[in-house]
Formats: C-alpha cells, sequence, structure tokens
C-alpha cells in the first residue's frame, strides 16, 4: 500500500515537472517550464486496482445430484426446447421444496456478434429459463436471471460443436 | 504498393532490431491515401543517446493518421535552431520538414525543441520547447505531432490523447489505460473475472466499465489517476453498456431489472440515485451512446426483429430507426461533429466495421476482416479504433475513415479487446 503511495507520489511529482511546452517562436528560448509552475493536469497517472477473486460457489450442495443444471438453445434463439422441460421441472420441485434456496439463472452465447448485444442475447435466456421456473409456482424472490453474454464459454473453438455447447443457460445454486 | 510495403516492413525489421520497446506497436498501411503530405523528418540530434527515439515516434504517428506520407530522410545534423538548406528537401519531394533535438539538463530531465518548416514556402512554421521527465518523452513527441498535424491539416491532432483497452491473459483480465499508439500501457484494474465495454469520461478523468467480479454484470465509475472506483449500477439482474452523457452527470446504462434489457440513465453526481427508464420495450434494447450535443441518444434494439440501430431524443420519446441494410447492425459510435456513425454490421455471416455519413446515409465497409468489435471515434473524428482477428488473434487496429490507412496496435501480450478512445487532453500551457 505505501508503495504504490509513493509510486503515486512519484508519478505525480514527475508529471508536475513535466508536460508544460514553451513556444519557440519568439527567441530567445527561455525555458519556462522548470521548477513545476505549470502543474500536469494527472493525465499521464494511471493507478493500478486489483481485484480479488469471489467465492465460486457453484458446488453448492443445495444442488440436486444426478439432475444436469444446463438449458441449450440454438442459434439466435431463447426458446427453451421440449427436451429440456423434464431438467427445468426437477429444479422448480427442488427450489419450490425450500424458501430458502436461491438460485441465479446465468444466460451465455457463443462467441459470434459483439459483447454487449449477446449479454442482452444472454439475458433472455435467462429470463426464458426464469419464466419457466416462474409457470411451475417458484417464488420470483428465489431467482435471478443475469447474463455473461460470450464472456465465459465452456467450450473452445470457432465452429458449431464448440457454439452449441456455450449457447446455454445455467441453473446456479447460491 | 509492394514497394510501400516493402518499405514498411524493412522500416518495421529496423525498428525491432534497434528498439525493442517499438516491438508493441505494428504500422500496417494496408492502401494508399490521395491526398497525402509529403514530410520529411530529420533525426533529432543527440536523439540518438536518448531513451526514445522522438522523430520516429513523430513519424509513426503521423503516418498512421493517413494524412501524411513520409519522405526518405537526407543525411547531415539538422536541428531546430540552424536555419536548413531547403532546396535538397524540396528536390526529395518535401512539402515539410520536422527538425529538432534532444538534449539531458542538469537535473536529468530532457529537452526536446523542434521546428517545423515548409519547405516550399521556404518558411519557418514554428517550433517548441519541453523540459520533461524521461518518462513523459513519448508524450513530448506525441505534442510535436499534434503540433505539425494541426500546422499543416488545421485540423486538431490526437496523437497525445489516451486510449483504453481490456486484455486477457491466463485467465486474468486487464484493463489498460495507453497512448494512442497503443504504447505506455499502464494497468488500471486487473480481475479474475471478464471485464468489459470501457468507456471514457467526457473529461478523461473516469471510466465507466462492467465487471463481471462479482457473478453478474455490474457498472464501476472508477478515477484513473487514484485508483478509487464506485459501483454505480448494481440491480437485480444484469447491468452493462454505460455511456456518459457529454456533460459527465449521467450515465444511460443497460439494465434488465424490469425484465428485458431497456435503456436507462444514472445520475453519476449522487450516489444511490435511482434510475429513470428511458426504452418501455419487451424487445433488447442495448448499447446507448450520446450524440455530442447532448441531444439524442443512439442504440441498438431489436424491436423491428432483428437488431438495428435506433435513435431517440436523450430525455426519452419516440425512436426512429438508422439503420436498413443488413439484418444484424451494432454498436454504434459518432463522431464528435456528428456527421458519422460508425457500427458493425453482419455481412454474409461476418462482421464488419462499417461507416455511415448521416446526413445522406451513405455506407461504406472498411474493412477485409470478419471479426469487427466496438468502434470508437478519435476525438477529431479523422480515426476509428476498434477489435478485430487477425489470424485468430485479437488485434485492435486505427483506420482512416475511407478504409485506405490501417495500423496495428500490437499491445499487451494475450487477447486484447474492447478499445475505447479517449477525449483530447487539456494541455497545460
Amino acid at each position: 500500500m505505501s508503495m504504490k503511495k509513493l509510486a503515486l507520489i512519484g508519478a505525480v511529482t514527475l508529471l508536475v515537472a513535466g508536460c508544460s511546452s514553451v513556444n519557440l517562436d519568439n527567441p530567445p528560448v527561455d525555458d519556462r517550464s522548470s521548477g513545476g509552475a505549470a502543474a500536469g493536469s494527472g493525465d499521464s497517472v494511471v493507478a493500478k486496482t486489483a481485484v480479488t477473486p469471489v467465492d465460486d460457489g457453484k458446488s453448492s450442495q443445495a444442488a440436486i445430484a444426478n439432475v444436469s443444471r444446463l438449458v441449450y438453445f440454438d442459434y439466435d434463439s431463447y426458446v427453451i426446447k421440449p427436451e429440456f422441460q423434464a431438467l427445468i421441472d426437477a429444479h422448480a420441485r427442488h427450489i419450490k421444496a425450500d424458501k430458502s434456496r436461491k438460485v441465479v439463472i446465468e444466460g451465455h452465447t457463443d462467441e459470434r456478434g459483439g459483447r454487449e448485444y449477446n449479454l442482452a442475447l444472454g439475458q433472455r435466456r435467462a429470463e426464458a429459463v426464469r419464466r419457466s421456473l416462474g409457470l411451475l409456482g417458484v417464488a420470483d424472490s428465489q431467482v435471478e436471471a443475469v447474463s455473461f453474454g460470450k464472456e465465459k464459454p465452456v467450450a473452445q473453438g470457432s465452429n458449431e460443436a464448440a457454439w452449441s455447447k456455450n449457447r446455454r443457460a445455467e441453473i446456479s445454486y447460491r | 504498393m509492394q514497394k510501400m510495403m516493402r518499405r514498411y516492413l524493412l522500416t518495421l525489421m529496423t525498428l525491432l532490431a534497434a528498439w525493442p520497446a517499438y516491438a508493441q506497436f505494428r504500422v500496417e498501411v494496408s492502401g494508399v491515401g490521395l491526398t497525402q503530405l509529403p514530410i520529411a523528418f530529420a533525426p533529432f540530434r543527440g536523439e540518438d543517446a536518448a531513451p526514445q527515439k522522438i522523430s520516429a515516434i513523430v513519424q509513426a504517428d503521423l503516418e498512421r493518421s493517413g494524412q501524411f506520407r513520409s519522405v526518405p530522410t537526407r543525411t547531415g545534423a539538422l536541428d531546430e535552431n540552424a536555419k536548413p538548406d531547403l532546396v535538397p528537401w524540396r528536390q526529395s519531394g518535401a512539402d515539410s520538414l520536422v527538425a529538432g533535438s534532444i538534449s539531458r539538463l542538469a537535473d536529468g530531465r530532457y529537452d526536446v525543441r523542434f521546428r517545423l518548416w515548409d519547405v516550399v514556402a521556404g518558411r519557418d512554421l514554428g517550433g517548441q520547447s519541453y523540459a520533461i521527465s524521461q518518462a513523459d518523452l513519448r508524450l513530448a513527441a506525441h505534442r510535436i505531432a499534434d503540433f505539425v498535424y494541426e500546422k499543416l491539416t488545421g485540423d486538431k491532432g490526437i496523437f497525445s490523447t489516451r486510449i483504453a483497452y481490456v486484455t486477457k491473459a491466463d485467465q486474468r483480465y486487464s484493463l489498460w489505460v495507453a497512448d494512442a499508439d497503443g504504447e505506455g500501457a499502464q494497468p488500471a484494474l486487473t480481475s479474475p473475472e471478464p471485464i468489459i465495454s470501457p468507456s471514457w469520461s467526457p473529461e478523461g478523468r473516469q471510466l465507466a466499465y462492467v465487471s463481471f467480479e462479482s457473478r453478474k454484470p455490474v457498472v464501476y465509475v472508477h478515477d484513473v489517476a487514484s485508483g478509487k472506483r464506485r459501483l454505480v449500477a448494481n440491480f437485480r439482474g444484469s447491468n452493462s453498456a454505460p455511456a456518459w452523457s457529454p456533460d459527465g452527470r449521467s450515465l444511460a446504462v443497460t439494465l434488465s431489472r424490469d425484465g428485458g434489457s431497456q435503456l436507462y440513465t444514472l445520475d453519476v453526481t449522487t450516489a444511490g440515485s435511482e434510475p429513470r427508464r428511458l426504452t418501455q420495450s419487451s424487445s433488447i434494447d442495448t448499447e446507448p451512446t450520446y450524440s455530442h450535443d447532448g441531444k439524442f441518444i443512439y442504440f441498438v434494439s431489436d424491436r423491428g426483429g432483428s437488431p438495428q440501430i435506433y435513435r431517440m431524443p436523450a430525455v426519452g420519446g419516440n425512436p426512429e430507426r438508422v439503420t436498413f441494410t443488413g439484418t444484424y447492425n451494432i454498436s454504434p459510435s459518432l463522431s464528435a461533429d456528428g456527421r458519422w456513425l460508425a457500427y458493425i454490421s453482419r455481412v454474409s455471416g461476418a462482421f464488419k466495421l462499417h461507416v455511415m455519413e448521416l446526413s445522406t446515409s451513405n455506407v461504406t465497409a472498411l474493412t477485409d476482416t470478419s471479426a469487427d468489435e466496438n468502434p470508437s471515434f478519435a476525438p477529431n473524428g479523422r480515426l476509428l479504433l476498434y477489435a478485430t482477428k487477425q489470424q485468430e488473434r485479437e488485434a485492435l487496429m486505427t483506420t482512416t475513415l475511407d478504409g485506405k490507412i490501417k495500423a496495428r496496435l500490437a499491445g499487451q501480450g494475450g487477447d486484447i479487446r474492447e478499445p475505447d478512445w479517449g477525449p483530447f487532453q487539456k494541455t497545460p500551457n
């Protein structure tokens, strides 16, 4: 911490000394930029901040054994396919059974297209699963729908095999 | 053309050999503009012994702008004091000449001086001197490039501005602040989780961005000089796509707190202020960006069945559609003069940078790449910065608005993405 502070002070000092210019149009050239009279704007100083990882609760004991937490989607679609209905039913029963259970539905997309638009598409997938749970009687307060867009692929590669694994919503118990 | 390329490769190889620090930045000129000003750069007296090759930085800056063509330099010592014999420079095809010097001061700082000559008219176009620390030598070179650019084109130079971008390497995400040429990068934030959508505040001191560090997207405002940051949007659901209003007092954001992804504004001058909803649709509304006069917000919506760019009054109101060609148009960015709209359009499955002249709706495709993302304009509106993929690797590029001159900023190791070009810096006197 004190090192960081020292570095910052050093940088500010350098900056105060720097950055000013003198026009050479009217010689003799007189160096007005020394002595720190013209203070820098602080613009070239960058302080570094580090984020510490948050606890990953994905292995939460609240999850149900032997039931997948993954719903896959077609390209550009947020329609829940019939084969995933049984999985959603099972989770709905499990969440309803304990009102203290909280789940976050995490929507994801494949790598194609813009990051922000994919974030919105992933949100739609997460909302679709949230709505399905709601229709099965799960309280809204127990479910939050969020999106990771294309930021967290599970499969690498630029082909349909990878893309189809990445277009997904994950039911994450917290 | 081939000769041009060979010359650039040669220059590049020489620079790589002589100057490791320069290796990060690669000029890849992929075309020739029609009205480039021929300019010569005499090596600065004393720069062989200096830590930065000032004249080479100035030259690279001006070449990247697309508006200058450098003429091979001639031998013979020159600096800002001597009036050079301009006849041989004129004969070698130069219209202008930059000469200067760099020397070490007694207190350890450097004295950098230069003068710009109009070779054709035989006129002194002025010069400047900078007494600066070693760390600011690059900045001095960028300021010289700005001076030359402004004198010779009449437009303000953007070389001393800063850019932000994000890298991903070994599962670590970093948000960087760098010179406009991609050099001198300093980390502002590192995180084990993704960071996207950095956006410079209008005065260039703060960055808004989306961080996934709490296992969902939330929006922070980060003071670059102090490293202090605050959470400004952490509502239920996803929080993303921050865009500053031109007065710096509010952020337009995309929130899903009421269901789908919708646009809101947040007062960032008051902590904990309640967001105001701007759009009311059952579609996706996201990627807001303000026009520089503050009157409009351009954004992306799929209300018509496919993602297209719309605009609406900044206080909310009826949106009107702006893009009509194609079925996927996203990531709008506006030039400061309001003349140009840059965006990404999907064409035959490829995502390509386009620019539209708003008064005529004429659209130009600018690239040969197929995974372009997230364009932003230089503050003078003459260059675009964007992310793309080249040989399966992420890269940051600049291009002129006619697509003819491109340069690659190679930055840090690993993947590099999400660039945002900052505003003009206030220049101290």
